[in-house]
């Protein structure tokens, strides 16, 4: 039954991408997205309830999708706690953005095929929540993919969009190779490509093969949650319209990588050495990004590299042993993200630009998207009593107890990162509502508040839900430590803004500016090393692939006209003849080739 | 019931004679009917046949026919060929549908139809055969007819040279591969492909297998086209007309896997267990060279043809493990190669014809915009030939690295190990080039110099052609038990159970 119910929420935007993307234009496109991501947001809280109501259980279901010759690939679901609460956040959070776009994409062209590939994208993540065959994981895990290409590049006719939309899938792309490897060597040693045969393998793995297959789906997960070294196409993904944003940052794709660490954690848990390797790209992410916030003039990228950060913040967490507390953030930062990025909509729609220094003064012409926002990025620098408060406690509390070495410097992150990500979440929102009030801009429509209204209830309140389990209560040395530092960064970010409301803060940065912005250059790097040196190389092949055949085609037509009449002769309906005569064809074209030579 | 089998060859052979007596206005349709149903009688074949069995040759017929040379008219289908004979059934039909088009027809519509039936008999007839020098028949008959296709009709100026490059290597490819196959036949005195699939090698010396190998191989590597023999294969595409660059990449290159499958590797397999890895190493090799070389393609047709060396990289990678699940991914991704750069071509044609060629620099921008349903199907078939999970594409690439993670026997593994990890980086750039193509021709906005022409959209007669080939991609892709069902049992019987 709640297998059932599982597979049917699964399928049910698959249906609706299906209809949307074939029938779009002939059917109510929105209505279809709606009813086929909200049916499956209901059937989501259904099997949650069901789940929680029995805490111990696993309900799994397996039929064969194909034989291979070895180990064969299995359709069916895997719902235990973990899998039924992240589907209901991914179907509320899709909902939430779908309904926004009916309002937000009302009047674009492309909206229809624009539904259906939200649907689908929802689809696939169910997939990669729910399925318990790796493989088929993987399918969802590459369809997100393809769908982030075609969402960022919504707006093709701009060489931008298609631009972000390539980068993302490539990068993407080359992390998930090696997420495939790291599946076979965990389904080869298992025998079985289901999780529940994995995870009961793990313990009869060597070392070795548990350090080759973490490694391994450690680089797949850093490329799809954009994790340094492969973190540079989410700030170019901006280029997507905002609910786009939105549905990437929030309920999917990035939140997959940090998803499947969690789904297969015996196997990391048994493998430390990819935890600290997991620890120290943390570490480098959440800095990083936080710096590049601080500095980046768009509002959207802003949220950006929060999302790295805030990713980072997951991944310390399952790096000092910290699961569900990592789990936790990944609910609390997919509502008040989500939250976000489509208040973000508002706003760039109210004044037509991504940029902060366009916006400002927006608090009295714009209160419900003011409020909501509001309660987004106090949640986004851990205020009490906000949601994001107490998850990124928990983490902190879990790397605090950790003993290894890694949980020193995970904590030592943690905090600068609290500090920083105040600091640029007070800018951000000083810079965008605050100052002279702004004339002849108007609230956003109902059909965008009420989403933001409905995503800003557990934004603010997720936190006190999560009370429930010990992990995430708050402790009293982090949580004050923590406050204190994203007090500090708050207030230092109000003052130098206080001091002249109408310069950006991040000028004070001065020169370290460009630098934070360009994510230390990382960027122009790739481009000048893999991107010119791939370029170099097609272009030298297709050199020698054009003289290669050059010669061949003039060495081949001298043959041919010499072999034309002797090849005439064997035309004469028997076939010993033509055997012979084939042969003795051939042996004549092999003299030829060496003669001309 | 294995009247159905012969009627598979009989049936276009037939037409073909057929044909040259028929008015020139009414021989596309005679073609259509024809290859329609050469096709019904391929479904039906497909609707009989025991699944349960695959392993066994089913519908067979076994006569003497020219008893001084032992020539056997040895016929039969079993998983390995079935899913073959489908799609090439399938294929002609589509491809005399498109001939169809209104605005379509070819010049001298009597021999083009001819031709193409002619083909037809030669690719089913080499499918179904089951003798040697059948076989051997079957694959030549193929040649003429496409070389005729090449230089009669084909679109450029080069055509002449092209066609005839493409004949002298395939030649010379076919006669390395006849003194392979009469090499077995001094050895084993039989030239029954089943009796000797479960001799298994047995009565064939070390050295003479190696070289026996070598020559069969060898001699199906150009059919392939294996890297370095493939430069035959995008020029003889450029100058091919559309239909046949869709019969070229959609079944001739598979009748060099499927010699591969059917006669290399399970007659030879002492020969087969030497030679995989130099199999495997230039598989590999044609992945990252075809996919380089289509990033810095200037030219629509030739960048696809070039992406078939690639994906038929992946399918000599997985027949060089000599595992069943390797021979499974040889299998189905000549399916999907053949479902997916059938369509690539045929939307070329469609491109060609609209815009008077394929050259990427004039075609420009925005064809979303300008013609919004060929853009979205160049759109689905490049991102399906990337081998997008869901898509028929992914599946013989996926289990092509997965059959070279753990190789059959006694094989290296580490150097099967670096040729999974050079095969993903192959599938990086593989996306990485259809992307830029797509950049360049589907995005972006529309070249002025198209801004006072009116260009249509894809046609009712277009949409018949193509949707059967997306309608199916998107089956195989997201239900794989659809071919790899037919093929497994026959598989792990070739090999030996495996």
């Amino acid at each position: 039954m709640i297998t059932t119910l599982a597979a049917v929420l699964v399928l049910a935007p698959l249906v609706a991408a299906g209809l949307g993307l074939t029938l779009g234009r002939k059917l109510p496109p929105g209505g279809i997205a709606v009813l086929g991501t909200g049916g499956s947001a209901v059937l989501a809280v259904i099997v949650a309830a069901a789940a929680a109501g029995d805490s111990s259980r696993v309900w799994q279901s397996s039929t064969q999708l194909t034989p291979t010759g070895t180990i064969p690939v299995t359709a069916g679901v895997f719902v235990d706690g973990l899998s039924a609460t992240v589907a209901v956040m991914v179907t509320l959070v899709a909902l939430a953005i779908q309904v926004y776009s009916i309002g937000y994409m009302r009047h674009n062209v492309r909206y229809p095929s624009f539904a259906g590939l939200v649907s689908l994208f929802t689809a696939a993540m169910l997939t990669v929540v729910l399925s318990a065959d790796l493989l088929v994981i993987y399918v969802g895990w590459e369809v997100m993919g393809i769908c982030s290409y075609f969402l960022i590049g919504h707006n093709w006719e701009r060489p931008a969009a298609s631009a972000a939309a390539v980068k993302s899938f490539l990068m993407t792309r080359f992390g998930d190779v090696g997420f495939l490897f790291g599946i076979f060597v965990l389904g080869v040693a298992a025998g079985s490509f289901r999780i529940p045969d994995v995870l009961a393998a793990v313990p009869s793995m060597s070392d070795g093969t548990l350090l080759a297959a973490t490694l391994l789906l450690t680089v797949g997960v850093v490329g799809k949650s954009a994790q340094f070294p492969l973190h540079s196409w989410l700030p170019d993904a901006m280029e997507g319209p905002s609910p786009v944003s939105a549905l990437i940052h929030a309920a999917t794709m990035v939140a997959a990588g940090a998803y499947v660490v969690a789904r297969l954690y015996p196997a990391f848990l048994a493998a430390p050495a990819t935890l600290d390797v997991l620890a120290v790209l943390a570490v480098i992410s959440m800095v990083g990004a936080a710096l590049a916030a601080l500095a980046a003039e768009d509002l959207k990228r802003v949220l950006a590299y929060s999302t790295i950060s805030q990713l980072s913040v997951m991944f310390a967490g399952l790096a000092v042993g910290g699961r569900v507390p990592a789990i936790g953030h990944l609910l609390s930062h997919a509502a008040f993200k989500a939250l976000l990025f489509l208040g973000a909509g508002a706003v760039i729609l109210a004044v037509g630009s991504n940029l902060l220094a366009d916006m400002g003064g927006l608090r009295r012409a714009m209160p419900v998207t003011f409020l909501t926002m509001t309660v987004g990025f106090a949640a986004l620098a851990g205020i009490p009593p906000t949601s994001g408060f107490f998850s990124k406690d928990a983490v902190i509390a879990a790397a605090g107890h950790a003993t290894t070495g890694a949980g020193w410097l995970v904590l030592t992150g943690l905090l600068l990162t609290a500090l920083l990500t105040a600091a640029y979440a007070t800018r951000a929102w000083l810079l965008t509502f605050f100052g002279a009030p702004r004339e002849g801009v108007s609230e956003a429509s109902p059909v965008l508040t009420v989403p933001l209204a409905a995503l800003a209830v557990p934004a603010l309140l997720l936190g006190f839900g999560g009370l429930w389990w010990t992990e995430l209560r708050p402790e009293w040395g982090s949580s004050l430590l923590s406050v204190v530092l994203a007090g500090v960064g708050a207030t230092v970010s109000y003052v130098v803004w206080r001091a002249d409301p109408v310069r950006d803060p991040a000028v004070r940065l001065g020169r370290l500016r460009g630098l934070f912005a360009s994510t230390f250059r990382t960027d122009d790097l790739y481009e000048r090393t893999v991107a010119r040196g791939v370029t170099a190389l097609a272009v030298d092949v297709v050199g020698v692939d054009d003289q290669v055949v050059g010669r061949a085609v003039t060495g081949a037509g001298r043959g041919a006209s010499r072999l034309g009449g002797l090849l005439r002769l064997t035309q004469n309906g028997n076939p010993q003849f033509y055997l012979t005569g084939l042969l003795a064809g051939v042996l004549l074209i092999a003299a030829g080739v060496v003669v001309l030579r | 019931m294995s009247v159905l089998t012969v009627l598979l060859v009989a049936l276009p052979l037939a037409g073909c004679l057929a044909v040259l007596g028929v008015p020139e206005r009414v021989a596309v349709w005679f073609g259509v009917v024809l290859t329609g149903a050469t096709l019904v009688v391929a479904v039906v074949v497909a609707a009989v046949f025991d699944y349960h069995r695959s392993g066994t040759v089913q519908l067979s017929v076994d006569g003497s026919w020219i008893p001084s040379i032992g020539l056997r008219f040895h016929l039969g289908v079993d998983g390995i060929s079935l899913p073959l004979v489908v799609l090439t059934a399938l294929l002609c039909a589509l491809s005399a549908v498109y001939l169809s088009r209104p605005a379509g027809a070819p010049e001298r519509p009597r021999a083009f139809t001819a031709l193409l039936l002619l083909t037809e008999v030669g690719m089913i007839g080499t499918f179904v055969s089951l003798d040697l020098l059948l076989f051997f028949v079957f694959f030549e008959v193929v040649l003429v007819p496409m070389y005729a296709i090449i230089a009669g009709w084909g679109g450029g100026p080069g055509r002449t040279a092209a066609a005839r490059q493409f004949i002298l290597y395939t030649l010379l490819g076919s006669g390395v591969l006849l003194v392979g196959l009469l090499v077995i036949y001094s050895q084993t005195s039989t030239l029954d492909m089943v009796a000797l699939a479960q001799r298994a090698g047995t009565g064939i010396g070390h050295t003479v297998q190696v070289i026996a190998f070598l020559l069969v191989a060898g001699g199906l590597a150009v059919k392939v086209p294996m890297w370095p023999l493939h430069s035959w294969l995008p020029d003889a595409h450029t100058e091919a007309p559309t239909v046949g660059s869709v019969l070229l990449a959609g079944v001739l290159l598979k009748m060099g896997t499927y010699g591969m499958v059917r006669i290399a590797v399970p007659m030879l397999p002492e020969g087969a267990r030497v030679l995989a890895p130099a199999l495997g190493a230039l598989g590999v090799v044609g992945i990252i060279y075809a996919a380089l070389a289509c990033l810095a393609q200037r030219n629509l047709k030739r960048l696809i043809a070039f992406s078939s060396v690639g994906h038929m990289g992946f399918v000599l990678l997985g027949i060089a493990t000599l595992t069943p699940v390797g021979i499974n991914a040889a299998l189905f991704g000549n399916i999907a190669h053949g479902l997916i750069t059938g369509l690539l071509f045929f939307l070329a044609g469609g491109v060609a014809q609209r815009y008077g060629g394929t050259d990427l620099d004039r075609l420009g921008g925005g064809m979303l915009a300008t013609v919004p349903r060929l853009g979205s199907l160049l759109v689905v078939a490049a991102v399906a030939s990337l081998g997008l999970p869901g898509l028929a594409g992914f599946w013989g690439e996926m289990l092509a690295m997965l059959s070279a993670f753990r190789p059959g026997g006694d094989l290296n593994r580490g150097l099967y190990l670096t040729f999974m990890v050079v095969a993903g980086l192959g599938a990086v750039l593989t996306a990485a080039y259809f992307l830029v193509m797509l950049r360049k021709v589907a995005q972006g906005t529309a070249s002025p110099r198209w801004a006072g022409t009116v260009i249509a959209d894809v046609t009712a007669r277009e949409w018949v052609a193509w949707a059967p080939l997306v309608v199916l991609f998107v089956a195989a892709g997201l239900w794989p038990g659809l071919v790899l069902g037919v093929t497994d049992g026959a598989v792990r019987g070739l090999l030996g159970g495996g």
